[in-house]
């Protein structure tokens, strides 16, 4: 599967969906995915790729990581992938 | 002040899932200890416990919301459904605003603790999951119980280890009795049966091997149990307008400390809580005919307690019945009192008082009828329901047959 895929697979496990309902240009708000649901989608992503996302959920803005879509954590997730690999 | 009554019961533990499950069991004389199952049980000496079994908590709790319950706070819940759909109480109006929830708990999300330090500590991980702290607060099963029923009044958690329920509900009581609250939904929940929790216990040294057998002779220790006991407390003209069944009166209410040692029991304090649990419900000695002891099982609480009893008591303490169900359910530390509750209800309202099973022989630092065995029939007009805690803290409730 496919980096794009797996996410989306986690973001549907959260959000009660099918992968096929949840769309690239979907946001988390548009998926009823609420703050307890983003730090836990996040930790899930950490642990599928072990890597480490920083992200405050005090300032979600301020993070260095866009999730202001599905699209954008994605590639937010692949860039991560490429600097963490060892 | 308010005149405080019982209209709803719920619980799990090790001898049922359910009220009537368990008081069959208690009528019985029915044991709910045995072999524990967790992982690494195999490095514990102690391995026996009130574990209860056949649990899936998956055909209760969906997987968003076990992501957020530890085991007691699922606990909590299952009581807290029965007893409220018991009470037939509804909170679509004013009520639910202040009506609020109190419950006694020791240990918190134990379990939550235990496997969370195993996987940081032991297994080297170095992300845990981000509802960690949620899910083992110690105020998790109240708050949960808040949202589940939408209760908006009084809401908070007592931890004074195994009087965590009976000051709870005591509280409970109060704040019903003075009109502050018409409604209060109370009791306790424990989970310490896991590596962690069995492991502290077993460094005190003063865990059974093989079964709990208070005021006999030759006990050796206490045995821990796990599960929850809730209740509904409310007020009586409420009640009493609505046309709900009355299980029992709350009546009076104690509470002592000793002050003197980290958890060797007193007799002075804890018979200070039982003339102070009379005298806050204005009853005689005499009224009383059933006690449920605290009754560990351990050398020094059980014949401390029925000290505190008979100096308590006076010539009215051979007279009356005295029984610990921990030899059925265990020792469900913060959570006993209600689950031992229910104990005092049954011998209220259907005449029937449980035993102290495993009892095998008299010891004459506990000379009392301790109702060994088997279960008895006796018209019982007032119960009392003791809890002597380790720090010193005491606290008796004071109960009466309803009408």
């Amino acid at each position: 599967m496919s980096v794009k895929d797996r996410v989306i697979a986690i973001i549907a496990e959260q959000a009660v969906l099918e992968p096929s309902d949840v769309t690239m240009d979907s946001t988390l708000e548009d998926l009823g995915i609420d703050s307890l649901g983003l730090v836990e989608s996040i930790f899930a992503i950490e642990e599928e790729f072990d890597i480490s996302v920083p992200f405050n959920a005090n300032e979600p803005e301020q993070s260095d990581f866009d999730i202001s879509s599905v699209a954008s954590i994605v590639a937010g997730i692949e860039k991560l992938i490429s600097e963490q690999a060892s | 002040m308010k005149r405080v009554v019982i209209t709803g019961a719920g619980t799990i533990n090790a001898l049922g899932r359910g009220v009537p499950d368990t008081l069959e069991a208690m009528r019985e004389g029915r044991c709910g200890i045995g072999e524990l199952e967790f992982r690494d049980v195999e490095r514990l000496a102690i391995r026996i416990g009130g574990q209860i079994k056949g649990y899936v908590p998956e055909d209760t709790f969906n997987r968003q919301q076990l992501a957020l319950y530890d085991r007691f706070t699922q606990f909590a819940l299952i009581s807290a459904r029965e007893a409220i759909g018991q009470s037939g109480l509804s909170f679509s109006n004013g009520l639910a605003e202040r009506t609020g929830v109190v419950f006694g708990t020791s240990g918190g999300g134990l379990n939550t603790q235990d496997e969370n330090y195993r996987s940081v500590y032991e297994e080297g991980k170095n992300r845990v999951h981000p509802f960690v702290v949620p899910k083992l607060m110690n105020n998790a099963a109240a708050s949960h119980v808040s949202m589940e029923f939408d209760l908006k009044g009084p809401t908070f958690t007592v931890a004074t280890a195994c009087a965590s329920s009976n000051h709870a509900m005591g509280l409970a009581f109060q704040m019903v009795r003075s009109g502050a609250c018409p409604a209060m939904i109370t009791g306790g929940t424990e989970s310490m049966l896991c590596f962690g929790g069995v492991k502290a216990w077993e460094g005190l040294r003063v865990m059974s091997r093989d079964a709990c057998r208070p005021f006999s002779a030759n006990r050796n220790g206490m045995v821990q149990g796990e599960g929850a006991g809730v209740f509904v407390f409310e007020d009586y003209d409420y009640a009493r307008a609505r046309g709900a069944e009355i299980l029992a009166e709350v009546v009076g209410f104690a509470m002592t400390s000793d002050a003197s040692d980290i958890v060797m029991p007193s007799k002075q304090g804890a018979a200070r809580a039982i003339t102070g649990a009379l005298a806050d419900a204005g009853i005689d000695a005499g009224e009383v005919g059933y006690i449920n002891a605290h009754g560990t099982g351990t050398a020094a609480n059980d014949k401390t307690e029925c000290a505190a009893v008979a100096d308590a008591m006076g010539q009215q303490a051979d007279r009356l019945m005295i029984s610990s169900t921990k030899a059925m359910h265990g020792h469900c530390i913060g959570g006993t009192g209600a689950v031992e509750l229910l104990a005092c209800i049954m011998a209220l309202r259907d005449g029937i008082v449980a035993p102290t099973i495993g009892y095998e022989e008299p010891d004459a630092e506990c000379a009392l009828d301790v109702v060994p065995n088997e279960a008895r029939e006796a018209e019982v007009g007032v119960a009392l329901s003791n809890a002597f805690a380790f720090g010193g803290l005491n606290a008796v409730l004071a109960l009466r047959k309803a009408g």
